[in-house]
């Protein structure tokens, strides 16, 4: 019998790896992937207890419409970002990216 | 039965996929890695009986977000051997593991209500209700009119500063 808890795991695993990518990788448009990832495990949190808490209601799902609104709107302004920096410093090593760092 | 056999399937899909996403070197087999594990995440809207947000999940993520990231992957040209690991692999696992233990604790710690009211067997218009609220009766129930108009103009403001930040100079 699957339930609430199933898919609540399910959610924490795919958090923790897009956590780890995110702190481990080097490469820029790797780290937005993870955060993608992270995104949408987040994503599977919500529609769960959408589903099994308040499966009238649907509020759950009405916020997983919001968040893939901003993240949509996070991966469009992140790659441009990513685009221009890639174009004046030929490199997407965040750590070559050391401007303003000290 | 069925929805068991599903939801294991889906969900090693979706574990080996991310997996992929985090230990592999080339960086468009990790954006394919991606791709693969957000259609696992569609197949797991659908267990969820969300047919709209499954949809929308194809359509937004599988559709457009992941075709845009293969395009500054193409753009940026760094990916036989671009994804490598950083010094803080160690560290970085540790904190990892130790959150999932975490936060698998509290979800099997805790006793989640649980309700067994009638699913609507289409969200797709129960949705639509709740966004846009009851229009008869206004002053009650206004819905997330607000944060709908919000989303329109961020969504314009993000596509006038990626055009802005990303042009040639």
């Amino acid at each position: 019998m699957i339930g609430l808890q199933h898919f609540l795991i399910l959610a924490a695993v795919l958090f923790c790896i897009g956590l780890y990518g995110a702190l481990t990788r080097r490469n820029a448009i790797v780290i937005l992937i993870s955060i993608e990832l992270m995104l949408n495990a987040v994503n599977i949190l919500m529609v769960a207890f959408s589903r099994y808490v308040t499966p009238a209601a649907l509020t759950g799902q009405v916020f997983a419409i919001f968040i893939m609104v901003v993240a949509a709107a996070e991966v469009a302004v992140g790659l441009a970002i990513i685009i221009s920096i890639y174009r004046n410093r030929e490199t997407l090593d965040v750590h070559k990216i050391d401007l303003m760092k000290w | 039965m069925g929805v068991a056999i599903a939801f294991w399937i889906l969900a090693a899909v979706a574990v080996i996929a991310a997996l992929g996403v985090v230990v592999q070197k080339n960086v468009f087999r990790v954006a394919l890695s991606l791709i693969l594990c957000l259609v696992a995440v569609a197949g797991i809207f659908i267990l969820l009986s969300a047919d709209f947000l499954a949809a929308a999940q194809i359509l937004v993520y599988v559709g457009a977000i992941s075709v845009v990231i293969i395009l500054a992957i193409m753009l940026t040209r760094q990916f036989a051997n671009g994804s490598t690991a950083n010094t803080l692999r160690f560290p970085a696992l540790i904190v990892s593991v130790l959150l999932f233990g975490l936060l698998a604790f509290a979800v099997l710690k805790t006793d989640w209500p649980s309700s067994t009211a009638e699913l609507p067997d289409n969200t797709t218009f129960a949705l639509a209700q709740q966004i846009f609220g009851n229009t008869q009766k206004l002053s009650e129930n206004s819905g997330f009119i607000l944060p709908l108009e919000i989303s329109a103009v961020l969504i314009m403001a993000v596509v006038i500063g990626a055009i802005v930040i990303a042009r040639e100079k």
